[in-house]
C-alpha cells in the first residue's frame, strides 16, 4: 500500500508500529526523499505486508486516525486457505463442475486438489483446498462447496476449527 | 438412603457391585428385571441377587415386576437403568413419571425418557419437590451435566463440541493406526462388545445426536428433538479420506456441536489437528465447552461401561441425599 504521511521523526514508526500490532509481516518499505521537500511538507512511503485475514480493513482505520492518509492499497493477494474432505464419486459427478462452481463464485479459488481412486464403483477421496482473501468469503465458498456436494451426494468432511 | 432399581444389566449390575464393596450409605430395597423382581424394606443382600442373577439370569422371582416396585414405596430414589428407547422412551418414561408422581427422586442413565420428554418430566419433578438427575445419560463417567449446571453456574455457555460416541471414536482410531476399512474397524468394535449387533445408532450418529439433544434441553432449553439435529454419522467415511487428514497432520472424528446462540446442533465428521485436545484415543469421549467467564475447558473420560456408568449414576443418587434428603 502507499502511504502519505508528515515529514517529521517518529511519523514512519507510528505507521509501521499498528502493522506488527495486527500480527502482520513487513515484507518491503519503499521511500525516496525528496531532497527539495520543505519541513512540514508530506511524503510518500510504500509498504508491502503479509497481513492475517480481515485485519486490512482495521489497519486502515487505525493509520487514519493516527493521521496517515492511505494513497493506494495495492492488489489484495488471497492468502487464507481452507482445506476440506470430499468422499464419493467424485470424478463421475462432473468434478470440472465442481471446481468451475467454486472458482467462478468470486468467493475463493480451488488452490490444490489430491485424490484417491481405490477401485472402479468404490467411493473416491479427495482434499480439496481453497483459497481465499477474506474468513468471510472462505466461508461462503464452503457453503457452495457444500451445496454443490449435496447435489452430487458427496460427503464433505470440514475442518472444525480454522486452521492455516 | 433406599433405593430402588430397574433394570439389572450391565449398568444394573455395576452399580450393585459398587454399593455391595463400598461403604457409601446405600441400601437397596428393590430390584427388577426384565423377567423378575425383588422388594425388602429392609434391605436386599445384593451379593445374592448378584449370585442369583449370574446362574440363573433372574434378579428375583418371576411375576415381581417394575410396577411392582415402584408401588412398594419403600424407598427415597428410584435408579432407572433399563435399556434406551429413542423412539417412544417405553417403558422407562412411565415408570419415571410413576415414581415422581408419588414423591420419589429419580436417577437415570436412560437417554429417551430425558431426550423426548425433558421439560414435562422436569415440571412434574420440581410439582413434587423431588429431584430428577441424569449424568448418566450423556457421556458416562464424565460428570458433564454437574460441571455445566453448577462448577459452571453464572457462566455463559457459547459454544460445546465433542466427542460423544465411543463406539465411532473406536473405529476411526482403529481406521487410523492400522489402516482397517470401515467395515473391518466395525467388525473388530462388534467382536470387543463396543459395538451392538445393529450399530446402526452408533455409527450413524444418532446416540451422538441424542446426547445433544439432551444438553441442548437441559443447559439452554433449547427445547429440540431429533428432527433438528442435523445429523452425518462415519458410515461413509474412507481408510483414503484419513490418510489425506493425515497429510496435513490431522485426523478425522466424529464432532458433536452446539452453537446455542446460532441454534446449530450437530454431528459429523470433522478434520481435527492431531494435537487437538478432542482427538482422543479409542473409546474416550471428550468434551470441550467455551464460556465467557473460565474460558475453554475440556472433559475427558470414559463414555461407557458398567462400572464407569454406576459413576455417574452413584454421584448423582449421592447427590441427592447431600442436598436434598438429609437437610430435610
Amino acid at each position: 500500500m502507499k502511504l502519505e504521511m508528515k515529514d517529521k521523526p517518529g511519523q514512519l514508526i507510528a505507521a509501521l508500529k499498528p502493522i506488527s500490532d495486527l500480527g502482520g509481516n513487513i515484507m518491503a518499505i519503499i521511500h525516496q526523499r525528496d531532497p527539495s521537500a520543505a519541513p512540514g511538507d508530506t511524503i510518500d512511503v510504500q509498504i508491502m505486508l503479509d497481513l492475517p485475514g480481515s485485519t486490512l480493513e482495521p489497519l486502515v482505520e487505525t493509520l487514519t486516525a493516527q493521521g496517515v492518509n492511505v494513497v493506494r492499497i495495492g492488489e489484495e493477494r488471497l492468502l487464507i486457505r481452507r482445506s476440506v474432505i470430499l468422499i464419493g464419486h467424485i470424478m463421475h459427478t462432473d468434478l470440472t463442475d465442481t471446481v468451475d462452481r467454486i472458482d467462478s463464485s468470486g468467493l475463493a479459488e480451488v488452490a490444490e486438489l489430491g485424490m484417491v481412486m481405490p477401485a472402479i464403483n468404490e467411493p473416491s477421496s479427495a482434499k480439496i483446498t481453497l483459497k481465499s482473501s477474506s474468513q468471510e468469503e472462505i466461508g461462503r465458498a464452503i457453503d457452495l462447496l457444500r451445496r454443490v456436494a449435496r447435489e452430487k451426494d458427496l460427503l464433505v468432511i470440514e475442518p472444525l476449527e480454522e486452521y492455516p | 438412603m433406599r433405593i430402588a432399581m430397574l433394570g439389572f444389566g450391565s449398568v444394573g449390575r455395576g452399580i450393585a457391585e459398587a454399593v455391595s464393596e463400598k461403604d457409601l450409605g446405600l441400601s437397596i430395597t428393590a430390584v427388577a428385571d426384565s423377567r423378575s423382581g425383588i422388594i425388602d424394606a429392609d434391605g436386599i443382600d445384593i451379593r445374592d441377587v448378584l449370585e442369583r442373577k449370574r446362574t440363573t439370569g433372574l434378579c428375583g422371582t418371576p411375576g415381581i415386576t417394575a410396577e411392582d416396585v415402584i408401588e412398594s414405596g419403600v424407598y427415597d430414589v428410584l435408579v432407572e437403568v433399563t435399556p434406551t428407547n429413542a423412539d417412544s422412551a417405553e417403558p422407562a418414561l412411565g415408570y419415571i413419571t410413576c415414581a415422581l408422581t408419588a414423591g420419589r427422586h429419580v436417577v437415570t442413565s436412560n437417554k429417551g425418557p430425558v431426550a423426548l420428554r425433558y421439560d414435562a418430566l422436569m415440571q412434574l419433578a420440581v410439582s413434587r419437590n423431588v429431584q430428577l438427575r441424569y449424568e448418566a445419560t450423556v457421556c458416562g463417567a464424565i460428570p458433564l451435566i454437574q460441571a455445566l449446571e453448577i462448577g459452571l453456574a453464572g457462566n455463559t455457555i457459547t459454544a460445546l463440541n465433542g466427542v460423544f460416541n465411543g463406539t465411532c471414536n473406536y473405529i476411526l482410531t482403529r481406521m487410523t493406526d492400522e489402516g482397517l476399512s470401515y467395515s473391518q474397524a466395525l467388525l473388530e468394535a462388534r467382536e470387543l462388545g463396543y459395538a451392538e449387533a445393529d450399530p446402526t445408532y452408533d455409527v450413524k450418529g444418532i446416540d451422538a445426536a441424542i446426547k445433544l439433544v439432551i444438553l441442548a434441553n437441559s443447559i439452554w432449553g433449547l427445547n429440540v428433538s431429533l428432527d433438528d439435529v442435523d445429523i452425518t454419522g462415519i458410515d461413509g467415511l474412507t481408510t483414503d479420506a484419513l490418510a489425506l487428514a493425515e497429510d496435513l497432520d490431522c485426523t478425522i472424528r466424529l464432532i458433536g456441536e452446539i452453537i446455542p446462540e446460532k441454534r446449530i446442533l450437530k454431528v459429523s465428521p470433522r478434520v481435527l489437528s492431531k494435537d487437538h485436545s478432542l482427538v482422543v484415543r479409542d473409546t474416550l469421549n471428550a468434551v470441550t465447552v467455551e464460556t465467557d467467564m473460565a474460558g475453554e475447558i475440556t472433559l475427558i473420560g470414559r463414555g461407557a461401561g458398567s462400572r464407569e456408568t454406576a459413576s455417574a449414576i452413584i454421584a448423582d443418587i449421592l447427590f441427592i441425599r447431600d442436598c436434598y434428603v438429609e437437610r430435610t
